[in-house]
């Protein structure tokens, strides 16, 4: 039963159309090409990175933050759906928790790939190494993104397990779990937030607003990347999602848009008009520090797309349009990276805590691995996807689609 | 100079002994994949520098000295020397003296062991302008300023290196305590220890944490062969080190190696718990500041002026 069933699954992912074939082959391609790097900078040191003493952390930490989000944002599914009991979105609550999976998998191989020495990640087991809980955040993040990455495979590993099987699918067992999952979701962001907002030796991340920042924008970005997934799965699949579906995700990500562009005002009006000694940080973002200016158009640009992609959204007709509400996905999904990836690590450096300028931007090496990173992330996703969908439309397994999920 | 010869000497003695240990198969490590990958193998496996045992510390110490003393060639001594009794280190600098010439910055790097290449410092001189007598924060410094002479009038200078914090940041933030402060106020690492995550470099206010971004290099010939496990003990790649004060010297009751190698005597150190220290007569008899204070971390390195505001050239 188990064998067959295994069996099952291995013929659904490795069975598809030559574009899922090419797509695998194309990700796959990327990751060779990023593990052929990591052996360098395995070798290496991270010298051969782009960072330094001066700024210590860079693109891959960038990328971490970023994807802390995505893997957040499944929240924005899970509640509607099992709180709200609105049903239009039953169908890809799952799509969303395997997202969770991918991304939250992605953070901890872009961890791995900053620490400089990760052989030793034993020192971090508990019981085995030492693990300075509760005083290090980093201890309270490495528990809160293991624990939800476990959550959440465990609740899609179930669901899909059940309706394969053709049996009901009991929420009363794991109801407490899903209920969980959401404050655990919050908690995965915050605490990430904390890392940096718990530093006083960097001022520009020292500022309460951090958390709710990060949320905000988390519940714009991982949305936004879902809404586009959604509708290529509806195109390409028999997973029927329904248009309302998509515009109430839509709905969702406005208003979190709304907010995260209030949150900046916020501490733009805090930054101008108190305008201490540091204002430095934030004036290198958006206008250049002693002609150090190179993260401003990456700025503007987000400010820009963020700006106008929440005018899309705001409208109930263009919102409505999938051609606007793509744009504006895409608008979002740019803006968001820029913000919290570069616009949020690299200026936390800048200037150091002894006042240097290092103007620091990813060496091709960095990009690439990054690229990587992504592309293993995304057949993460695709191989979850295909299987998830393969038995919630009956393709494999005994689902009844008629059933709920 | 008298250190270097008491060190050979003692170094030649625990090798002996630890020779002596191997033939009688009393090493747990001597395993027959050959001494160099046994050695990979226990360094892969030590544990935290505060599980060791006593005896566990001894053989690893002797192992150093044997491996170092190859790769280097000269006679290694390698030390765990605890905390003194009734002791806290600090620091106290004269920037009305400092003439900004980085003597102590090439001293501490020859003392400490500290890479070449990649060059890693653990002192920064900073350079000032003394625009209408107004102290202007540590963003309108300059840290490569490369005059023919120094000082230059119109300059001051502030070298800044770990200020051994009694609050200190970079020891919250370690998930894996590989840094701590010892009980005469050092902050230390564990080279063996540390993962290399930087969250320490992060929450360091003071730039004092320096990462080991490639391999470490230090040319045979000046490597110092009197070495501390918790100091100036050659780092790996991938790991972060800092000042530690010269623990190698400090715990044995000598000056650090910039306090020696300054030439206007603006450096000054001893034990706070001693009420004769020099360090005492400073900071009870001088007006003292410390950096960024408003972030509370409490450093036991302070700055006076000695003789009004600047030095005259």
């Amino acid at each position: 039963m188990v064998i067959d069933a295994i069996n099952e699954i291995f013929r659904t992912v490795t069975t598809g159309s030559k574009e899922y074939k090419a797509w695998l082959g194309f990700l796959s391609l990327l990751a060779l090409v990023g593990i052929a790097l990591v052996a360098r900078q395995v070798d290496q040191g991270l010298i051969a990175t782009n960072m330094r003493d001066q700024v210590s952390w860079g693109w891959y930490i960038a990328n971490f933050t970023f994807l802390v989000g995505v893997a957040a944002a499944a929240v924005v599914l899970v509640v509607p759906y099992y709180i709200y009991n609105y049903e239009p979105i039953g169908n890809i609550v799952l799509i969303g928790e395997i997202m969770a999976v991918s991304a939250v998998s992605m953070c901890l191989m872009f961890i791995l790939l900053d620490m400089g020495s990760p052989e030793r990640f034993w020192h971090l087991i508990p019981m085995i190494g030492i693990f300075n809980w509760p005083q290090s955040i980093l201890t309270w993040d490495v528990i809160v993104l293991n624990g939800y990455l476990v959550l959440n495979l465990f609740l899609v590993a179930y669901a899909l397990s059940k309706i394969y099987a053709g049996k009901p699918y009991k929420t009363g067992f794991v109801w407490p779990l899903i209920l969980f999952s959401v404050p655990a979701a919050i908690s995965i962001h915050t605490v990430t937030a904390f890392l940096y907002l718990g530093v006083p030796a960097r001022p520009f991340w020292n500022t309460a607003i951090l958390a709710p920042r990060f949320i905000a924008s988390a519940f714009c970005s991982g949305p936004a990347f879902m809404l586009i997934i959604f509708q290529i799965i509806r195109k390409r699949t028999a997973l029927e999602i329904p248009d309302r579906a998509l515009h109430k995700v839509a709905e969702i990500v406005t208003w979190f848009m709304a907010l995260n562009l209030f949150f900046l005002g916020s501490e733009v009006f805090k930054e101008k008009y108190s305008h201490t000694a540091h204002i430095a940080p934030f004036n290198y973002l958006w206008s250049g520090l002693e002609g150090h200016d190179h993260l401003v158009p990456w700025m503007w640009t987000a400010l820009i797309v963020n700006s106008l992609a929440f005018l899309i959204l705001l409208i109930p007709t263009f919102r409505k349009n999938f051609k606007m509400l793509n744009t504006a996905c895409v608008f979002i999904f740019i803006g968001v990276y820029i913000e919290k990836g570069m616009g949020l690590i690299f200026p936390g450096f800048v200037p150091d805590t002894l006042g240097e300028i290092y103007d620091y931007m990813p060496n091709a090496l960095e990009l690439w691995i990054s690229l990587a990173v992504w592309a293993i992330g995304l057949l993460i996703f695709t191989v979850g996807a295909k299987i998830a969908i393969a038995i919630k439309t009956g393709e494999i397994g005994h689902a009844n689609p008629a059933a709920e999920h | 100079m008298s250190d270097d010869k008491t060190g050979k000497d003692r170094s030649r003695i625990t090798r002996r002994k630890f020779l002596a240990a191997l033939s009688a198969g009393a090493a747990a490590l001597a395993i027959p994949a050959g001494k160099a990958e046994a050695y990979v193998i226990e360094e892969y496996f030590r544990q935290h520098f505060k599980r060791l045992s006593k005896d566990d510390l001894k053989d690893i110490l002797a192992k150093m000295e044997e491996e170092l003393s190859f790769k280097y060639g000269k006679a290694v001594t390698a030390k765990a020397t605890p905390p003194p009794d009734n002791t806290v280190f600090a620091y106290a600098l004269d920037l009305s003296r400092c003439i900004g010439c980085r003597r102590c910055v090439y001293g501490c790097v020859k003392e400490n062991n500290l890479s070449r290449d990649p060059q890693i410092q653990w002192i920064k001189v900073l350079e000032f302008h003394t625009n209408n007598h107004k102290w202007q924060g540590l963003e309108h410094s300059n840290r490569y300023y490369e005059p023919e002479q120094v000082p230059e009038p119109g300059k001051f200078y502030v070298p800044v290196q770990c200020q051994q914090c009694k609050n200190p940041p970079c020891v919250k933030v370690c998930p894996v305590q590989a840094t701590w402060q010892e009980p005469d106020g050092i902050v230390v690492v564990d080279y063996n220890w540390c993962i290399g995550c930087r969250f320490c470099m992060a929450a360091c206010p003071y730039g004092a944490r320096n990462f080991n971004w490639g391999k470490p290099t230090i040319p045979k010939e000046e490597f110092n062969p009197v070495v501390h496990y918790l100091g100036n003990r050659p780092q790996y790649k991938g790991v972060v080190g800092k000042c530690t004060f010269c623990i190698q010297r400090s715990r044995e009751g000598r000056y650090t190696a910039c306090v020696e190698a300054c030439p206007v005597g603006a450096r000054k150190f001893g034990n706070l718990m001693d009420p004769n220290s020099e360090i005492r007569y400073i900071l009870e008899n001088l007006k003292v500041f410390r950096l960024k204070e408003e972030l509370d971390t409490n450093p036991k390195f302070y700055y006076f002026f000695s003789m009004g505001y600047s030095v005259k050239s």
